[in-house]
């Protein structure tokens, strides 16, 4: 769902070998070309990958948690089908990312117990809780819609497998968006219990939602190998700013208002944020916001309790291979 | 303000529909809690891909009673206003998830019935049933294939397996009979070749289930009390927990549109 935050590229390169290599690598980039599993690539190249497709899926998991604790109580069988299928959606994000991960050689089963172990960041956003209805809209409109601008630039990213998967991923993206802002225009034409639980749920999650493009330029560390490779095109900066003036219209059309009194429009029409409190994102990330251990727990207890599954089924195929070659062998 | 439960006049056709309606969107809820916990990811999606699939039918099914009824009632109000004495469904569907195992019996027996159900149905003479059946029953023979594989994983997998499919199919065998059972608003609409006779379809529900079982190594109970009450209102405690989180939000704020 969103990964700008957690890029994460290894400083340099300092092991190459082959220098040949490398600057044939970089002018692949350069060219704008694709590089594919097989291809040579620098250790670093593929450790940040690997890294970070592998968040953008565990992401993809974690955040089906606050969304899933709404399915069972949807208010339509509309919303219901739609929230469910929604879900499912980002469940399938997960598993191409991880396909898309596991082609630079690390196995699904080692990155998933990286993540339950607490070793593998995922995006800090899904440890806020969903404690309305509103919060469904929201997410769709606001998370969703931060994971775009995120995503579009990942079609073009130099490794091929992440790109292909993104282009998919980014069509379902845009469609989420869609159903999340026609909840929350449903609610801003109801009701006004049901505006406020609009306005309520965009007062909690604005700010979050902000940081989900990581820490300020002036302070992000990581980026120069990841821009160099192409893996990221833009700032996280550039991306919010990019962010916030698409959605303050769309907040304007809901007749809601942004959370942020000292919010300014500039003379060449961007709207000017308030200082984010960084804090906040440092302490979530530490893993003390307000749903890390609730998450965390969840993930752990399906992968524990489903374990016996696992190896029932892994049994089942052993025997059968078995069995299969003990005909043929007749 | 409306906050109390709908009225529904329950002809023989609009209870017929509701009953179905009802198994539909029950075990259709029912997978949906499994979204975001089931054991691997593959079966988060093909739980949430089935529980789709039957929500999509009880929208359908519902649609429908309330077109037959033709009084105000539509699709959500039939979910969302009816309490528990007024649903219909199977005591099977609303038999609570438990483990893994105890699901996916509970979905294969359902199943096994659903797929020959449907196939038989798409020879109604009420168009609507029938529409709805040709659809229905190309899900449920996907969803049949899909819980008869898992059953015979469990069943022949290791020893744990075996013993959590075992325990689940004790547990859940006393509910199959209600899929079999006839009162007389139905039979009528069976006279009328409107719903097809469930007895007809019970030797060969019974053979897959037995061929699946005997594959899977596992033993059908010779206990032949089946428990029964569901399809009149009469239903276990597990259903009043169910609709009041289905009904939440239509119960704090009655009469809005979502």
């Amino acid at each position: 769902m969103y990964t700008q935050a957690l890029n994460t590229a290894e400083a340099d390169d300092r092991s190459l070998e082959d220098v040949a290599h490398a600057a044939q690598f970089q002018a692949r980039i350069d060219a704008e070309e694709r590089i594919e599993p097989n291809d040579w690539m620098p250790a670093a190249y593929r450790k940040t990958l690997t890294r970070q497709i592998s968040q953008h899926a565990h992401s993809e998991i974690v955040g089906m948690l606050p969304e899933g604790n709404w399915i069972t109580r949807a208010p339509s069988l509309r919303r219901k089908a739609a929230l469910l299928a929604k879900v499912q959606d980002e469940c399938g994000h997960g598993l191409y990312l991880y396909a898309a991960a596991e082609t630079l050689g690390t196995s699904r089963e080692e990155l998933v117990d990286a993540m339950l172990a607490g070793k593998a960041k995922y995006s800090s956003i899904f440890n806020y809780p969903t404690l309305t209805w509103a919060d469904i809209g929201v997410i769709g409109w606001l998370v969703d819609g931060a994971a775009i601008m995120n995503q579009i630039p990942l079609c073009r990213c130099s490794y091929g497998p992440y790109a292909r998967a993104m282009i998919r991923v980014c069509k379902e993206e845009s469609f989420h968006q869609r159903q999340g802002y026609e909840i929350m225009l449903t609610l801003c034409r109801g009701s006004d219990e049901q505006k406020a639980m609009a306005q309520d749920a965009l007062n909690r999650w604005w700010w979050p939602v902000l940081m989900m493009f990581g820490p300020p330029d002036k302070v992000s560390q990581h980026s120069d190998a990841s821009t160099k490779w192409k893996i990221k095109r833009f700032s996280n900066d550039e991306l919010r700013q990019k962010f916030v003036d698409a959605t303050v219209p769309q907040a304007q059309y809901l007749g809601l208002t942004i959370p942020d009194p000292g919010m300014t429009q500039d003379a060449e029409g961007h709207w000017r944020y308030s200082e984010i409190d960084w804090t906040e994102f440092k302490q979530v990330l530490a893993g003390n916001g307000p749903c890390n251990r609730d998450r965390m727990a969840a993930r752990r207890k399906a992968h524990d309790e489903g374990a016996w599954v696992r190896e029932a089924a892994a049994a089942y195929a052993k025997k059968r291979q078995y069995r299969q070659s003990a005909q043929a062998a007749e | 303000m409306v906050v109390a439960n709908i009225e529904v006049s329950e002809t023989p056709l609009v209870l017929y529909t509701l009953r179905r309606a009802d198994d539909a969107l029950i075990l259709g809820h029912r997978l949906s809690e499994w979204c975001g916990h089931a054991p691997m990811l593959e079966e988060d999606m093909a739980l949430s891909n089935i529980a789709l699939d039957l929500i999509g039918q009880a929208r359908e099914l519902y649609g429908y009673a309330a077109k037959a009824e033709g009084k105000d009632n539509d699709e959500d109000k039939l979910a969302y206003l009816r309490d528990v004495r007024q649903y219909r469904n199977l005591l099977l569907v609303e038999q609570p998830n438990g483990d893994f195992a105890q699901t996916l019996v509970r979905q294969f027996f359902y199943s096994a019935f659903a797929d020959l159900y449907w196939r038989a149905m798409m020879n109604s003479r009420d168009a609507t049933l029938a529409a709805v059946a040709a659809k229905s029953e190309k899900e449920s023979a996907y969803h049949l294939r899909h819980s008869s594989e898992w059953i015979i994983r469990l069943g022949d997998g290791t020893e744990e397996s075996h013993a959590r499919a075992q325990a689940a199919i004790d547990r859940l065998w006393a509910f199959t009979g209600e899929m079999f059972a006839v009162d007389d608003s139905e039979r009528g609409l069976i006279d009328a070749g409107i719903a097809i006779d469930p007895i007809a379809l019970r030797e060969r529900w019974l053979k897959t289930v037995t061929n699946v079982a005997g594959e899977a190594t596992l033993v059908l109970p010779q206990n032949d009390w089946m428990q029964q009450g569901g399809r009149f209102g009469r239903h276990s405690e597990h259903l009043g927990h169910l609709l009041s989180e289905l009904q939440s939000m239509q119960r704090t704020f009655p009469g809005l549109t979502w």
